[in-house]
């Protein structure tokens, strides 16, 4: 399956802040077919460094989508049955307006000028994007981390938008530890001289900073056990001197990540969408959990892992906790998986299998109770 | 409290479902209303009620390799602890709450009973009647930890850790003043008329605040 991503663009959006973007683009990726009743249509949100390239081939790179192993013909999100549907995130670098993006009022990219933006921005422009399609309700919106933290605003926002949703390892608001991740991440590329306070464009960019932000980033996504498992002490070189030229294994993938990082990802949108992240409480303007998830109308299957130290079950237990408060159809299911806030990525057999079955309970609900 | 229901059709649904409680359960349940099974293992019945009774239907289970057959297949399954899992639902949040062979698993029977009468308006609970026959006769020539066919388990490895018989829950429920609806007793797949405190292997209580 070949895929190109395409780009719509809005004349504006208002955002949290109360600044008016404009105009905005939005890059989005579509697989399947929408069928006439316009009733089988899944939109998926990424997580933190994704793109709205989820799945097949994409004609330029060749390069898989991120959720590959989950979408596609047979596969958890089934191509041959449902129309699916990836967006870039509000802020992000890679095609959706961000910071890189040129502000038409100075014809030089945002940098730091850029406003402010949060989950629920995101997610306003995500229902832009599904109304252009022309879907007025939703089958499923799903995501994991980032991506699950909008899933719980589009379920929360548009409740009479979405039939199901599917929050996987994720939260209903950053705990501090998750913040004082972002802190690190953030602070890194804000020490590195190339940073120039957002102003790089057409300097240098903060590779060292934002690399290293991201190697600090990779290890909260993997576990002891898997982390023991790919690299152990090995060393990369053979004969281990006691010196710095010896580099671990762990060293050297870390140090790989960090690299290829910088070369698709740019350092201002790390910083303004982990801010979004930090800033996400899907309480706000409710005043509790179960007061904001009473306003959900959707079927949710709620997913965590049990090696997921990032976003650790109990945070999903409390979405779970809050819904079943107030009797709303909530499925939750803690997998097992040693591969730490990763498995939603990688570790995908279980997940298939409850998704496809919760999906498809879900469609048929739906095209009985439309005949 | 009524006598054996004539007018239940005996296992329809036991080809399905393959246990003579839940065949008997599955007609006890009245069609569109929420039902909610604690201790649902894979969610066979709710699937059926689901699909035969327009039920909306939710299940709690602590095994993750059922919790994900049952998600699997469709059911709205919570991954919990029966003895807590109740606890987070809104008073008369179901019609049925259902509870099948598990009352003699869980570590506070009465608490869990209670609880199921304040988060429905029913409670439907099977349980093995621990003062069968078999049962009786096996511990009286062994002087052993009775082994049956219903208790199959060596006394060690045994899920069951209360040995309630019909009469005990009777003697419950005319304690808590709960209202017996209905009580069906059961051996293999035909109702037992008399004795069913000797001669039932599974009692089906329909019970009310």
């Amino acid at each position: 399956m070949i895929v190109e991503t395409q780009i719509v663009r809005f004349d504006s959006l208002p955002l949290d802040c109360g600044v008016i973007l404009a105009p905005v683009d939005v890059a989005y990726e579509t697989y399947g077919e929408l069928n006439a009743a316009g009733s089988n249509a899944i939109l998926l949100l990424h997580a933190f460094s994704g793109d709205a390239h989820a799945a097949g081939i994409s004609h330029d790179g060749g390069k898989p989508g991120w959720w590959d192993n989950m979408v596609g013909p047979g596969k958890a999100f089934d191509t041959t049955k449902y129309f699916v549907i990836c967006s870039n995130v509000l802020g992000g670098c890679k095609g959706t307006t961000g910071p890189a993006s040129i502000n038409p009022e100075t014809g030089r990219p945002y940098g730091m000028s850029f406003p402010v933006i949060s989950i629920s921005d995101m997610v306003r422009l995500q229902k832009k994007l599904v109304n252009h399609l022309g879907i007025s309700r939703l089958l499923a919106v799903a995501g994991g981390s980032m991506g699950g933290m909008q899933v719980l605003e589009w379920a929360v926002a548009y409740p009479e938008s979405v039939a199901c949703v599917i929050p996987i390892a994720t939260t209903s608001r950053h705990s501090a530890q998750q913040i004082a991740f972002n802190e690190v991440g953030r602070q890194a590329i804000m020490a590195d001289p190339d940073w120039c306070e957002g102003d790089y464009y057409d300097k240098k960019p903060p590779a060292r900073g934002l690399s290293v932000a991201r190697m600090v980033g990779h290890i909260t996504y993997m576990s002891d056990d898997s982390m023991r498992e790919k690299f152990g002490r090995r060393f990369r070189t053979q004969e281990p001197l006691p010196d710095f030229s010896s580099v671990f294994e762990v060293e050297s993938y870390l140090r790989y990540r960090g690299s290829q990082f910088v070369d698709r990802f740019d350092a201002n949108s790390y910083l303004y969408i982990t801010k979004a992240m930090d800033l996400f409480d899907i309480t706000n303007g409710h005043g509790s959990l179960p007061v904001a998830l009473e306003r959900t109308q959707s079927r949710f299957l709620v997913i965590s892992f049990t090696s997921d130290w990032l976003y650790p079950t109990y945070q999903s237990l409390e979405i779970v906790s809050a819904l079943r408060g107030r009797n709303r159809d909530v499925a939750f299911c803690e997998l097992q998986s040693n591969y730490g806030h990763d498995a939603f990525l990688v570790d995908v057999g279980e997940q298939t299998d409850l998704i496809r079955g919760f999906l498809s309970s879900t469609y048929r609900e739906r095209v009985a109770r439309a005949s | 409290m009524s006598a054996v229901s004539a007018e239940l059709k005996l296992p329809s649904v036991r080809d399905v479902l393959g246990r003579s409680d839940y065949a008997i359960i599955s007609q006890l349940v009245e069609p569109n209303t929420r039902v909610l099974d604690v201790g649902c293992g894979e969610g066979e019945l709710l699937h059926w009620l689901a699909l035969h009774k327009g039920v909306d239907a939710r299940g709690v289970e602590i095994v993750g390799s059922k919790v994900q057959r049952a998600i699997a297949r469709g059911v709205s399954v919570y991954q919990g602890d029966i003895d807590q899992g109740l606890a987070d639902y809104p008073d008369d949040a179901f019609d049925y709450v259902i509870l099948s062979q598990t009352l003699q698993e869980v570590r506070k029977p009465l608490k869990v009973l209670k609880e199921m009468l304040r988060v429905s308006q029913r409670a439907i609970v099977a349980f093995p009647n621990f003062g069968h026959w078999t049962v009786r006769l096996s511990h009286l020539w062994s002087g052993r930890a009775p082994q049956t066919k219903l208790f199959p388990h060596d006394w060690f490895d045994s899920p069951n850790i209360h040995f309630l018989t019909i009469h005990d829950f009777e003697a419950l429920a005319s304690r808590e003043h709960w209202t017996v609806e209905r009580a069906i007793y059961l051996s293999g797949d035909t109702s037992v008329r008399i004795f069913p405190n000797l001669m039932a292997e599974v009692g089906v209580f329909v019970v009310r605040k």
